[in-house]
């Protein structure tokens, strides 16, 4: 090789090595530009606000120019909160099921299934949720409302159950239906982990199926399904369509799931986007701010938590 | 890893040997049923889903409906298609792939070839938060950033950049995972015959894990493909067929569903449906494409 090639190769070289590490480079600095220019235009909105923008329940940025984040978090939280108690025990039954329960024969076209199933859109979601399950869900919230309106989350009047409605709880089931997918995909790789001799072992020692699970396949995967429940969290607080389509936009503290009202932060901006004038946007722009902190701030939990559990469970939560 | 599964469903205790009423035996029976349980609760929606789209979308799923767009179509009224809706899909998803592929190959490059310290692990660790921003965060940025900060306006373009920052943590991830399942021995090899590393890389390893790089690509576009928020706020929809991605409003498959499902005229419900038909069958098909090729993976296998 002539000593010019050698030194163009290595300039290439130098040249590849830079792009490459460019390539990276820019890609924090995507995240970094999305809460910079987040902020930037949210700014705005915290000035013009003739209330507070923290405590405020209002939203009439357009109209009063009063207008607070209270109402569409809560809904943002209360029926994230309600999917994820809804959607976590299936889900890691689910991933049971899959990976120490089910026949060997039908576990692999299963998993492929549900994996299948998560890549469906929210909008068809939403479609269906907002025009299906509505419907049939009332019975559901009847019963809930029956048994257990004593407590102020269920309660609601009996007029409440004439008409289907669009409510917290339904918005709620249809988004722990989204979510179901991704906490089992989740938690189905991290018992797969699990080391096979643990298992036998604990089965050795005469465990039932349900004893070899609680003391060999649950505890080294706590790490790894609170990793899993958090990105779902992650999910259902950012989740948009589906939502707008279920629930419309009113914009009260609504801590009774079954009845009307409430909506969240993420079906706001796509349901106000359209008519937002100049206040509108600064406004939702300000409350996307918002729900971006709130979900960073899950994300950095499960990613700090799987990071610690080490390389193992980094490959498993994809 | 077959021959330990059939042992440990063949050695667990059998219930037989446990006393009736136990407290053991109770307890098993009761975790059973509740995994069975679950199976079935998880799958039952899943399956009405697909049952409702396709038993109600189908019949709208008409060739005029394939090569009309929504220009003049008033919602009460049927007629109109999804024709301007599919351009702008296939316009914006190909621009968001043009621009996340190189880019997220390239990460994945410097993170499995050449990356080291600090600066990898912080990579590596935002790449992953990267995949939990909200799709309609995706959205707002590109729309402070392109369609008001720059006043360019609502674009096909404007959409894909949105998309863009969506797939690019996906293809960053599966195709790292890919390039560190290329053996050390291949590149060493390849040095120790005097090939540069950069040629290496080019010619040795990216080819060798090609199939699963482009298994992830499909599954990153199939994602991407059925978005609805971000482009919202950054294609915003158009009735009209507009080819040009580049200036004013495009629609997409996704905007055509939400808004017909946003109607409250039967005619345009019965759109939606179809439209959300053809949506999860574009969706399905990529997601059926990747794992086809995922088989053909030697990497994994």
């Amino acid at each position: 090789m002539s000593v010019q090639r050698r030194r163009s190769t290595r300039r290439i070289d130098a040249v590849f090595a830079i792009s490459a590490r460019a390539a990276g480079i820019a890609l924090l600095g995507i995240l970094a530009a999305i809460a910079i220019f987040l902020i930037w235009h949210a700014i705005p909105a915290f000035g013009k606000d003739q209330a507070n923008f923290w405590t405020s329940k209002e939203w009439s940025p357009d109209g009063t120019h009063r207008y607070g984040i209270v109402a569409i978090a809560a809904g943002t939280l209360i029926s994230s909160a309600v999917a994820l108690v809804i959607a976590v025990p299936i889900a890691l039954g689910v991933a049971l099921f899959i990976t120490e329960y089910a026949p060997k024969r039908i576990a692999r076209p299963l998993s492929y299934v549900s994996d299948m199933l998560a890549g469906i859109p929210s909008v068809v979601f939403g479609l269906w949720g907002a025009l299906v399950l509505v419907k049939h869900l009332v019975g559901v919230e009847k019963f809930l409302n029956t048994a257990f309106g004593w407590i102020p989350l269920f309660s609601a009047p009996k007029s409440n159950f004439e008409a289907p409605i669009g409510s917290l709880f339904a918005t709620s089931v249809v988004l722990a239906i989204m979510i179901l997918p991704i906490i089992a995909a989740i938690s189905r790789e991290v018992f797969r982990q699990v080391d096979p001799a643990n298992k036998e072992a604990a089965l050795a020692l005469g465990a039932t199926k349900f004893e070899m699970v609680r003391t060999a396949v649950l505890p080294p995967s706590r790490s790894g399904i609170v990793a899993a429940i958090m990105l779902g969290l992650g999910r259902a607080l950012g989740e948009t369509i589906a939502v707008a389509l279920v629930l419309g936009t009113s914009f009260i503290v609504q801590p009774h799931i079954l009845q009307p009202g409430g909506t969240t932060i993420a079906a706001n901006i796509a349901l106000s986007f359209g008519e937002a004038g100049s206040f509108g946007l600064p406004a939702l722009i300000a409350s996307g701010l918002v729900l971006f902190a709130i979900t960073l701030v899950v994300n950095l939990i499960a990613r700090t938590v799987i990071y610690r559990a080490g390389k193992v469970e980094r490959a498993a939560v994809a | 890893m077959s021959s330990i599964a059939e042992v440990q469903s063949r050695s667990a205790i059998p219930l037989s040997e446990l006393r009736p009423g136990s407290r053991r035996r109770v307890v098993d029976i009761v975790a059973r049923v509740f995994v069975w349980f679950a199976f079935v609760a998880a799958l039952v929606p899943l399956v009405l889903l697909l049952y409702f789209v396709t038993s109600k979308g189908l019949p709208y799923l008409t060739g005029p409906f394939l090569t009309h767009s929504m220009a003049l179509v008033p919602p009460n009224r049927a007629g109109g298609g999804i024709y301007h809706a599919i351009v702008g899909t296939l316009e914006q998803v190909l621009i968001a792939t043009l621009i996340a592929v190189p880019l997220g190959l390239l990460t994945a490059i410097y993170l499995s070839e050449y990356g080291r310290g600090a600066l990898r692990t912080a990579i590596r660790f935002f790449v992953d938060v990267m995949t939990g921003v909200p799709s309609i965060i995706a959205g707002i940025f590109i729309y402070t950033f392109w369609v008001v900060g720059t006043g360019h306006g609502f674009s096909g373009f404007a959409g894909a950049m949105a998309l863009a920052v969506l797939m690019l943590p996906i293809v960053v991830r599966s195709s790292e995972e890919m390039l560190l399942l290329v053996p050390a021995e291949l590149r060493e090899a390849s040095f120790a015959l005097g090939i540069a590393r950069w040629k290496t890389v080019l010619s040795i390893v990216l080819p060798t894990a090609s199939a699963g790089i482009i298994t992830g690509v499909m599954l990153a576009v199939a994602r991407v493909t059925g978005e609805t928020a971000p482009l919202l706020v950054t294609v915003f929809d158009n009735p009209y067929i507009n080819n040009d991605p580049f200036h004013a409003p495009q629609s997409a498959m996704s905007l055509f569903v939400y808004n017909q499902a946003e109607s409250a005229y039967a005619p345009a419900i019965n759109r939606a449906w179809a439209g959300a038909f053809t949506l999860i069958a574009v969706v399905v098909i990529l997601n059926i494409g990747a794992r086809l090729l995922a088989r053909r993976n030697r990497l994994i296998r």
